[in-house]
């Protein structure tokens, strides 16, 4: 299995997924710098990391999404290539239109950093899979704009086509429409989502449920 | 630009006293000009030249079989084994923390960061230990909350995760709060970068930010006193730009693997001077720097302008002869701006040239050899009494004095600062402030072994007795790091006091460095690295002395590591450690009866230290299942903390009569609160060691009660404990 981490300046969950990826499932990681235009071919996995790509400056995301490499992980999603954004990574494929809606300030307008715990909505999808009859997960969240804001219409047809992967299972730490920590497009290959498997792949960490989310995808 | 003003009153607007001057003309044979005036004048500020403490400093232990470096260089540099070392440094950023508190703390995180990466380091923790004026103080909760967010939105952005510190408020800090920041980094121990300028003929590489017209004299500022007019100095304060951090990191750490460097400083305080002043003096080399080659942000900049400017971000590396374009392709990569802008000398003499005139000329031996050093006069400090626990009142209702010291703003949760602060990035975080543990816990990435790290002083102790208190910021920060299962091996330190010029603020520095010194070789915790704050004044009322200690430990297995949040019903609860009930300058003293007098507890250092070898002996053998240290609050305090971490019930042993309160609220040093399912063979190991230790307590239930004084829900205590900080925060009074 070979899975690809992409670097953007300003990323820095960047070695967290590779390290994580790597030690749950045995899959090679590549570290991609955001200005290659191509990616390695025969990725089974693409990971947009964490962290604050071009510092968050603009809108978190806004110029990550312009970065040449996206181009090529446009092109990849739309081939069928699983890819998970994460925090950081989550905002970017809302900015690259990959997923729908968009991240805003948080509710209370600070940076929150807590662990959360999630209600698995879907365990269909191939991220979710192997965590088999478990509906819930923990992980930690660390973020200034995880705020997920959709309008009404879309909203609606998230929950209803099974797109809404996770939710935040007993506080809402953000103001999330619908609780929602987690969601996937239509085809079922790209998930972005506010917590951190990446933080979460050994028990000493807290919880090794991310490890369970890699090996669904890469197992 | 200042024609009408001779250099000699100008040097007195610099800081310069007049002495100071007449010792730069007699060095000089002549005036200097102003370019050089301000060269000198931020070399001998009290921030960059130490001049006021220099020579109590000499008295801190400072090596040690671990020790590669110890003071003197941006940071300490200790041997964890395996060919691996720890990098670090703690540095305070008061001054301007108070005149603009979000860009002072950020920048406060951002130099020390530098610090500790200019020396090959990844940065792996950071740690903050703050000091706020009375929560009814109008402008205290509007500093907390731009400092807080200063502190995250810099940490945060560069992805180094907050994993400890302190937080204390007290009227002593109303008018000159404290912002100190520890940063610890990793780095392979034959890959350390030192200063020195190794030759003359090596090319001057500035990397970084560009240089603009912020902060210019900041390290003056941070050596006054602040009066009436302090918020004029805003100008004086530096921007951040934590992104421009993070890839000012990568840079650099790419650019130490290529070789090419042969000595690196990062340019903070006093920024292009005291890093080529620094570079070439300690490698007794001479340097000449073209400023028309340094990359500006404005327009105009005049030499002095830039020489003294402290915009952040900036490295200066001086590199092997031929490897100047080494970094080429590293600088285009990160984005970051660089030239080359200048050539180490072999005529001893700094050299500044701007639009093809020499504007500065300069020997650079005065700078560091004649920089002044002051005996200062210092005056024994009034000791307080020991107060007799008999004759301090004991409370009236119990349950009420627990939640009292227990909502105080010094012992409160502080979870609403630190769920700002992105404790989980780099995923090694095994123990931060959120999980009940006595020091934040870092793994060595990659294999078994793990880094505790803390932030320790109790300035009340301080303030009654300059030399305990000194002794027992080093015991507690020792203390918690052997709670956690680790061995303490290094300390920074970070001095903030008032005016060194005044005898009883001085005898405060001697006495509480004399303290700090006798407890770091009674325990072998040399220091390696420090920080020295002064002036914290306002209209002549000092700060409380505040030594703040930081402190590394290692742990060889990770898995070996302790906390506090492992109580288990049918846990029977051990206090190790003397109890002579010391309510002196005590928690339960100021927020039960109003006092804030008698002397503190004293420190046993022969028995601090044998306690907490046998603490660290029960966790290596795994007979204990969780451990605190107890301190602010005493036993009591400790318990409700295990409690509220374990989300289980205590109950202590402590029944009415007249000695309880001494017992539940005595802050005796040296002492912990272990957990342990076989009491008998505890304290049997505890007499085989000659260790004080008594059976206090046992775990179950949802309350947490001492027999018939008080019983407390945990609901409640949680609350109380909680409920504070979110809510003085969320006032708009």
């Amino acid at each position: 299995m070979k899975a690809a981490v992409i670097v953007f300046p300003g990323s820095n969950c960047d070695r967290d997924c590779a390290v994580g990826v790597e030690r749950a499932t045995g899959a090679t990681v590549e570290m991609i710098w955001h200005a290659e235009p191509q990616l390695p071919k025969g990725l089974d996995l693409i990971v947009l990391p964490g962290g604050f790509s071009y510092g968050d400056y603009l809108r978190c995301g806004a110029m990550a999404a312009q970065s040449p490499v996206m181009k090529a992980v446009v092109a990849a999603a739309n081939d069928g290539v699983p890819t998970l954004g994460i925090c950081n990574g989550f905002q970017i494929l809302c900015e690259a239109r990959l997923l729908p809606g968009a991240l805003l300030r948080n509710e209370k307008l600070k940076y929150i950093c807590k662990p959360v715990d999630l209600e698995i909505v879907n365990g269909n999808t191939r991220f979710t899979a192997a965590f088999g009859e478990r509906r819930t997960a923990r992980m930690t969240i660390g973020n200034g704009e995880g705020n997920f804001f959709a309008g009404e219409d879309l909203l609606n047809r998230l929950e209803g086509e099974g797109q809404v992967v996770f939710r935040y299972a007993n506080e809402n730490p953000n103001g999330s429409a619908r609780n929602i920590a987690g969601i996937i497009n239509q085809q079922g290959n790209v998930l972005g989502m506010m917590p951190h498997p990446d933080r979460a792949f050994e028990a000493e960490l807290g919880s090794a449920d991310g490890a369970v989310l890699f090996r669904s995808v890469l197992g | 630009m200042t024609s009408s003003k001779s250099m000699a009153e100008l040097a007195r607007e610099y800081g310069l006293k007049a002495e100071e001057y007449g010792v730069i003309v007699q060095r000089l044979n002549r005036e200097p000009n102003e370019v050089e005036l301000g060269v000198f004048s931020v070399m001998w500020s009290e921030h960059c030249s130490y001049k006021s403490s220099r020579k109590h400093l000499a008295k801190f232990p400072t090596t040690g079989p671990r020790v590669i470096c110890g003071p003197g260089e941006n940071a300490g540099v200790v041997d964890i084994g395996d060919g691996q070392a720890c990098i670090f440094k703690m540095e305070s950023h008061n001054h301007p923390s108070y005149i603009e508190p979000y860009q002072g703390a950020a920048t406060g995180v951002g130099g020390i960061m530098r610090d500790v990466f200019t020396m090959g380091a990844r940065p792996i923790a950071l740690l903050n230990a703050l000091r706020f004026g009375d929560p009814s103080h109008p402008k205290t909760r509007r500093l907390v909350e731009g400092v807080v967010a200063g502190i995250g939105g810099y940490g945060n952005c560069v992805g180094v995760p907050t994993v400890g510190g302190e937080t204390n408020f007290h009227r002593g800090y109303d008018g000159n709060i404290l912002v100190n920041a520890m940063c610890v980094g990793l780095a392979d121990a034959d890959k350390i970068f030192y200063s020195a300028a190794p030759a003359a003929g090596l090319p001057v590489v500035y990397f970084g930010s560009k240089t603009g017209r912020d902060g210019i004299h900041g390290a003056t500022m941070a050596s006054a006193e602040f009066d009436e007019d302090s918020d004029e100095k805003r100008p004086t304060v530096q921007v951040g730009d934590p992104f421009a951090e993070k890839l000012l990191i990568e840079a650099t750490l790419e650019l130490m693997k290529t070789g090419a460097v042969a000595a690196i400083q990062d340019m903070g305080a006093a920024g292009l001077t005291s890093s080529s002043v620094e570079m070439a003096g300690k490698g007794s080399v001479g340097i000449e720097l073209d400023l028309d080659m340094v990359p500006q942000r404005e327009e105009g900049m005049t030499a002095y302008e830039m020489m003294l400017s402290e915009s952040q971000e900036r490295m200066l590396a001086i590199l092997k002869p031929g490897r100047e374009r080494d970094g080429h392709a590293i600088f285009e990569k990160w984005g970051l701006d660089a030239a080359v802008i200048g050539w180490t000398t072999d005529t001893g003499h700094i050299v500044l040239k701007h639009k093809g005139k020499t504007v500065c000329d300069i020997p650079l031996s005065p700078l560091s050899d004649d920089a002044p050093l002051y005996d200062r006069p210092w005056t024994e400090p009034v000791k307080h009494l020991r107060l007799d626990p008999g004759q301090i009142p004991a409370p009236v209702d119990w349950a009420d004095a627990v939640l009292k010291i227990l909502s105080c703003p010094d012992v409160a949760s502080k979870r609403w600062l630190w769920e700002q602060y992105d404790r989980h990035v780099m995923a090694d975080t095994l123990e931060d402030s959120a999980t009940g543990a006595d020091a934040g816990i870092v793994r060595v990435h990659g294999g078994r072994k793990a880094l505790a790290v803390t932030s320790d002083c109790t300035p009340r102790y301080v303030l009654n007795d300059p030399y305990e208190g000194g002794k027992q910021a080093v015991a507690e920060a020792w203390r918690n790091l052997t709670a956690v299962g680790s061995l303490p091996i290094a300390v920074t330190d970070n001095l903030n006091f008032g005016n060194p010029e005044r005898p009883e603020i001085m005898g405060q520095i001697v006495r509480a460095i004399d303290g700090m010194a006798e407890a770091c070789r009674a325990l072998d915790f040399p220091v390696v690295s420090g920080n020295v704050s002064l002036y914290n004044e306002t209209n002549g009322a000092a700060i409380p002395p505040t030594p703040t200690v930081g402190a590394v430990g290692l742990l060889a297995d990770y898995d070996d590591h302790m906390d506090f949040s492992n109580l288990r019903d049918g846990d029977v609860l051990v206090l190790i450690g003397e109890n002579h009930g010391e309510l002196g300058a005590s928690l339960y003293l100021r927020e039960l009866l109003g006092r804030e007098d008698g002397a503190p507890p004293p420190v046993d250092l022969a028995i601090e230290r044998r306690n907490g070898d046998f603490v660290r002996g029960l966790i290596g053998a795994k007979k204990i299942s969780a451990c605190h240290d107890l301190s602010d609050g005493g036993l009591a305090i400790a318990a409700a903390e295990m409690a509220l971490a374990s989300n289980i019930g205590v109950t202590l042993n402590a029944s009415s009569g007249g000695h309880s309160h001494p017992y539940l609220f005595g802050e005796d040093q040296g002492r912990y609160l272990v957990a342990t399912r076989k009491p008998a063979e505890l304290l049997a190991d505890a007499g085989a060691a000659h260790v004080h230790a008594m059976v206090v307590g046992e775990v179950g239930g949802e309350a947490f009660a001492s027999k018939e004084l008080f019983s407390i829900a945990l609901p409640a205590l949680r609350a109380a404990h909680e409920g504070w900080l979110p809510d003085y925060m969320s006032r708009k009074d």
